[in-house]
């Protein structure tokens, strides 16, 4: 024993906001002859008890074993959760000497040989503590059961450099003062959470390195990234990243703040590549802290209770798509595929679009596609929306397709969490690209010359790398199991979350429409819902879209849909609801000429949001001779049942919108909300859960999402509550989030709204709950026909009128029947209320602050 | 039951010894002036005089004990002698005649400063934070009361939550004069909710808390009606009930609670013995929500409201016919 420590480990002081003091222990280690005593935390308090699995965790650089509290504190029972303070950091001794990764590997390695930590091991790690823990799990391949890791990096990724604020905190002039000198950099890394890190829990970061010699180890953490090739700790890092091939058997799990300035997403897609097996679960709005910022800690804990069911992965020996079987079959090869009534009329054949998609595929692959890239495909519905889809599919591309109707900062949103390689766009989608640094590298349609071309900067266009590419029909197709599809839809509360989709998923899907709308070979189809307008030639129907804006479906009228289904004598038409209200409020202005096509309509689709039965049985007039249906269904699965409006009728009225039967191959179960009866005896009242061959796989880098929303495995939980009545049919009564929790029970808002819209008057109502869970009030927020320019309470004569109706459908009170200018609602349909803000809105009028907008 | 009922000529006292003489229970009372009623046995005095309350309390099995000063204004010394000493002086007399119930009345201003309150319970009794000399002195008086409960004569305290109805002087009234004259503006918004409470469920409720005393000592419950209104509606419903002509007018909040204050600081120097125009608590209390959570109340004094409020403004309209 050479050295004394220059400051002894010692236990952490009491009152630090979180830590069970009972799990700080002190052990010493001989390490190179010298005794070092390193702190700990262990949820082992005594020595009998027994566990199946140790989740070993390892902090980062500016922290210490706090980071972890809350992990430990909820793992569950059989897990020991060790989480080690760095010897010169946290609570353990202040050796006075310079230890690099390669040794602070050795060291943690001393600390589990002398903890004779001989069972299974997850390593969790933070920060520099990533390279660190991956270093123990490779010297420790054998009992390794599973590596997390939360914002950390292995490899500085060739084409970037290194993030800003490390480059200059390693400046000569910063180092000491930021690091040392000062808590500069301790604070600093909380400056960089979102949201901010509440100072209590800031005091018990700070807490071990109160002086300037308890900090000189940040400095040496700093000092040891190596930036250089020459840095003596390159090779040891270089080494971990090379090694990481070896844990393609081990189960992983990647979780990451998205707001993180040092390690980026950069980082996060550099260890995908290197362990394309793991988990992911992003956290757009997390900073560099994520277990602070976001719910990691339970994340981790639901992820170590998959371990044990966790298949070995078996080689996917899945068929080859048939997703384009109906577009390429030969039979169909001078029928029309596609018709545009946009700028003038363009038209496609089967037998050309198959060509098309050759040559799509073809053009992208010699410019370097490979399957399993994904390409963002920012195209309005359409020929060229169809060919490059299936372009991409035909290749085994992954086609990440966002909703026209996000706002910038959303798609901006949705494009950062998908990450695609390639984005093939319209310029206009390109130059937004650009503008906004989207990711992916930017294909455009047509060669462009001039100074348009400087503004898209488009490193290729589709145009040339067609005609460049030779068609390659012996190209094999992806396998049914392969990933086809990215989706992100324009949901009324919240981010949009990219939904992924196989190619068998996306066949059923097709299948299962065909199958219940009976659509035969010698159909036609109006496509007024941007996504039909995919489906259509997949089913190997005629397809016309009408013109139209995409991100505004009420920009449809009676005219262009007429036009549309003149255009190509349409059997089928599929709208929103949105675009059906404009055309039953345009249609004086349908052409006499178009008339007696709309009387061959045999089908109306309504899709992509509830819509009112007054509004479908006027659509449906437009449309003498045809059978008017609306599916249920979400991004998720869809559809999960349908309806025709003959059906609606018959159901009359119940607590919500009766939505149908599930269709065949789909599963529906009722999960009882919070073991009580909904306020109106409706027993077998709770969430709908639904199991279909169409579902989804898996929300994109949202592993925890996925999982909470996948219980049991199989089943997806749609975040809907209703129930399925005496005769099988499905009634859906509202969202789980907008549930109001009364006194008297659950209420689901939709019932009441239907009752109060039925009042003469009311345009459209909203039902929030405000005060503690389980003792809500009611409350209606509605859009009075003619509303006031400023929200306030509504007249006393419709107030008696909503209390009467909330009294004849069994919702009891209703505190306060607010008036509102207008209320908010989705941006694509106009029509989904997002209730959360109303909810929110609502709460804090009621308490007496301004009123605002909601 | 023999049971004396202190303040039973308010408007909530005479509901309650109207329910109490119906069920057969022997009724006493306690005030400074002859009532005229000759269904109870009336003793003529003060509270705040312990001989007169010796003298009421002989031979009681039970004691209601409502009498307090309600005033918006007055000096600190008035409200303690007749709500803090006046209740000490009820509580001593009572164990010293053996009483074996005692419920008094109580106010959930007792526990909040100017906050606003959605769905909270019946939090403990807090003179330093409320606002105002009645709230202080009400929160004290709880204090002693509860903490002087005992087996022997168990005592709970009943907060009603702003108690209206026919001929009620404190807020009905109070609003037709001021719209009547057209000085009855929205403080603020006029949108926070506020927990009122019917003076029959109120009596039944003060009732319902003599019957379940043994099982409640020591023990706050607020009491509602449990519909929580805005101020808007309420003032609507009750110049509607009362026909009398009202449109809403907003006053800033800060601009009111100011305004109540100046107000108030202006009464106490000048002595006047009238009502201010409003004061800082009634400014704070109209602008921030007043709800209560209803569950723990029902159950525990096996009591339902008899009369909702849209009954109520119904029989409040019969009564301005």
């Amino acid at each position: 024993m050479t050295s004394e420590p220059l400051d002894a480990a010692r236990l952490p002081p009491s009152g630090l906001h979180g830590l069970n003091l009972s799990w700080s222990r002190l052990e010493t280690v001989e390490i190179d002859g010298n005794a070092r005593t390193f702190h700990f935390l262990d949820t082992q308090t005594a020595a009998e008890e027994q566990f199946d699995l140790t989740v070993l965790c390892v902090h980062g650089n500016p922290s210490w074993s706090y980071l972890w509290r809350n992990l430990l504190a909820n793992l569950p029972a059989g897990v020991r959760g060790i989480a080690v303070d760095h010897l010169d950091m946290g609570f353990s001794d202040r050796t006075g000497t310079y230890r690099r990764l390669a040794q602070r590997i050795d060291d943690l390695t001393a600390l589990t040989n002398h903890l004779e930590l001989t069972g299974p091991v997850v390593t969790v790690a933070h920060d520099w503590g990533g390279p660190i823990s991956l270093g123990w799990a490779l010297r420790h391949l054998d009992q390794l059961a599973g590596v997390v890791l939360t914002n950390t990096a292995v490899h500085q990724p060739q084409d970037a450099a290194a993030p800003r604020i490390i480059r200059t905190v390693r400046s000569k002039s910063a180092l000491r003062r930021t690091t040392v000198d000062t808590t500069g950099f301790i604070t600093g890394a909380f400056e960089m959470s979102k949201p901010r890190t509440p100072p209590h829990i800031r005091a018990g970061f700070l807490a071990p390195y109160e002086t300037p010699q308890r900090r000189q180890a940040i400095q040496h953490f700093v000092e040891d990234i190596p930036l250089e090739d020459d840095h003596p700790t390159a090779g040891t890092l270089d080494d971990i990243a090379d090694g990481l091939g070896h844990l393609a058997d081990t189960p992983s799990l990647l979780l990451w703040g998205a707001k993180d300035p040092v390690f980026s997403d950069l980082y996060l897609h550099d260890l995908e590549a290197r362990l394309p097996h793991a988990d992911v679960h992003r956290w757009p709005n997390a900073g560099h802290f994520v277990t602070e910022d976001a719910p990691a800690a339970a994340a981790i804990v639901d992820w170590l209770s998959t371990l044990k069911t966790r298949a070995a992965p078996v080689a996917h020996q899945s068929a080859p798509t048939t997703l384009l079987e109906h577009v390429s079959a030969p039979d169909r090869r001078d029928r029309l595929a596609i018709a545009e009534m946009t700028d003038g009329q363009n038209a496609i054949t089967f037998g050309d679009l198959s060509e098309r998609i050759e040559s799509t595929a073809s053009g992208l692959a010699a410019h370097g596609v490979q399957p399993g890239d994904r390409v963002a495909i920012m195209v309005p519905p359409g020929i060229e929306l169809a060919a490059i889809t299936y372009g991409c599919w035909r290749l085994g591309a992954v086609a990440v397709l966002v909703d026209g109707a996000l706002t910038p900062p959303q798609m901006t949103a949705a494009l950062k969490a998908a990450y695609p390689k390639y984005l093939i766009g319209i310029d206009r989608a390109l130059a937004a690209s650009r503008a906004l640094r989207w990711p992916g590298e930017r294909i455009a349609l047509t060669a462009a010359s001039g100074p348009h071309a400087r503004l898209i900067n488009a490193a290729a266009d589709l145009q040339t790398l067609r005609a460049n590419a030779t068609a390659d029909h012996s190209r094999p197709l992806p396998n049914e199991s392969s990933e086809a599809a990215v989706i992100f839809t324009s949901g009324s509360t919240g981010p949009s979350k990219g939904v992924r989709y196989t190619h068998g998923q996306i066949a059923s899907q097709r299948d299962i429409i065909s199958e219940i709308y009976s659509i035969r070979p010698d159909d036609s189809l109006v496509a007024a819902f941007a996504p039909f307008a995919l489906y259509g030639p997949m089913l190997g129907i005629s397809s016309v879209v009408p013109d139209m804006d995409v991100s505004s479906p009420a920009s449809i009228t009676a005219r262009t849909l007429a036009e549309a289904v003149a255009a190509i004598d349409a059997t089928m038409v599929f709208a929103s609801p949105a675009a059906l209200a404009s055309t039953i409020r345009t249609q004086a202005d349908i052409a006499p000429r178009h008339r007696g096509a709309l009387t061959h309509v045999r089908l109306l689709l309504s899709a992509g949001a509830p819509i009112r039965t007054d509004l479908f049985d006027q659509a449906q007039a437009v449309f003498p001779n045809a059978v008017a249906y609306t599916p249920y269904g979400m991004t998720e699965i869809l559809p999960v049942s349908t309806i025709s409006l003959p059906e609606i009728h018959e159901a009359g009225t119940g607590n919500g919108v009766c939505v149908g039967r599930p269709v065949p191959g789909v599963d529906v179960q009722i999960r009882p909300y919070d073991d009580a009866m909904s306020a109106d005896g409706q027993a077998s009242f709770g969430e709908i859960a639904v199991k279909a061959p169409h579902a989804r796989l898996a929300y994109d880098r949202l592993w925890h999402t996925t999982f909470l929303a996948s219980q049991p495995t199989g089943w997806h939980c749609t975040g809907d509550v209703g129930y399925l009545d005496d005769s099988g049919r499905l009634w859906m009564a509202g969202r789980l989030a907008d549930v109001v929790t009364t006194t008297v029970g659950p209420i689901a808002p939709v019932r009441l709204e239907q009752a109060i819209e039925a009042l003469p008057g009311v345009a459209m109502a909203a039902i929030v709950g405000v005060g503690p869970h389980d003792n809500q009030q009611v409350v209606a927020v509605v859009q009075l026909d003619t509303p006031p320019k400023k929200a306030g309470l509504a007249d006393l004569v419709l107030i008696d009128s909503v209390r009467r109706a909330a009294a004849a459908t069994n919702h009891g009170d209703v505190v306060a029947v607010l008036s509102v200018p207008a209320l908010p609602v989705d941006r694509r349909h106009n029509s989904k209320i997002d209730r959360g803000r109303l909810r929110k809105w609502a709460t804090d009028v009621l308490t007496g602050k301004p009123i605002g907008t909601p | 039951m023999k049971i004396l009922v202190t303040g039973s000529t308010s408007m909530i006292g005479r509901a309650i010894v109207d329910r109490l003489v119906a069920r057969g229970d022997q009724v006493s009372t306690i005030q400074r002036s002859p009532s005229g009623r000759t269904d109870v046995t009336e003793t003529q005095g003060s509270i705040t005089d312990i001989d007169s309350v010796t003298r009421a309390v002989a031979g009681q099995d039970a004691v209601l004990h409502l009498a307090a000063k309600v005033d918006i204004m007055g000096d600190l010394d008035e409200y303690v002698r007749v709500n803090v000493e006046g209740t000490t002086n009820m509580i001593s007399a009572a164990r010293e005649a053996g009483v074996t119930r005692f419920v008094t009345t109580s106010s959930p201003s007792v526990a909040h400063g100017g906050e606003s309150i959605s769905g909270a319970g019946a939090e403990p009794a807090n003179p330093d934070a409320t606002r105002g000399n009645y709230a202080t002195t009400k929160a004290m008086a709880e204090q002693l009361a509860l903490a002087a409960s005992t087996d022997a004569m168990p005592i709970v305290a009943i907060r009603p939550h702003l108690v209206i109805g026919p001929g009620d002087t404190q807020l009905v009234e109070r609003v037709l004069d001021r719209a009547r004259s057209g000085r009855m503006p929205l403080i603020g918004t006029g949108l926070a909710l506020v927990d009122v409470t019917w003076v029959d469920n109120a009596a039944d409720a003060l009732i319902a808390a003599v019957d379940q005393c043994h099982n409640l000592g020591g023990q706050a419950f607020v009491v509602s009606n449990g519909e929580p209104r805005t101020v808007h509606e309420l003032i609507g419903r009750i110049t509607q009930a009362a026909g009398v002509d009202w449109s809403p007018r907003s006053v800033p909040r800060k601009v009111a609670i100011f305004g109540g204050s100046l107000a108030e600081k202006v009464w106490e120097r000048t002595g006047r013995e009238d009502e201010p125009p409003m004061t800082a608590f009634g400014a704070e209390q109209l602008s921030t929500a007043h709800w209560f959570d209803q569950r723990d109340t029902r159950a525990a004094l096996d009591w339902e409201p008899r009369v909702s409020l849209e009954e109520g403004f119904a029989r409040l309209g019969e009564h301005y016919a």
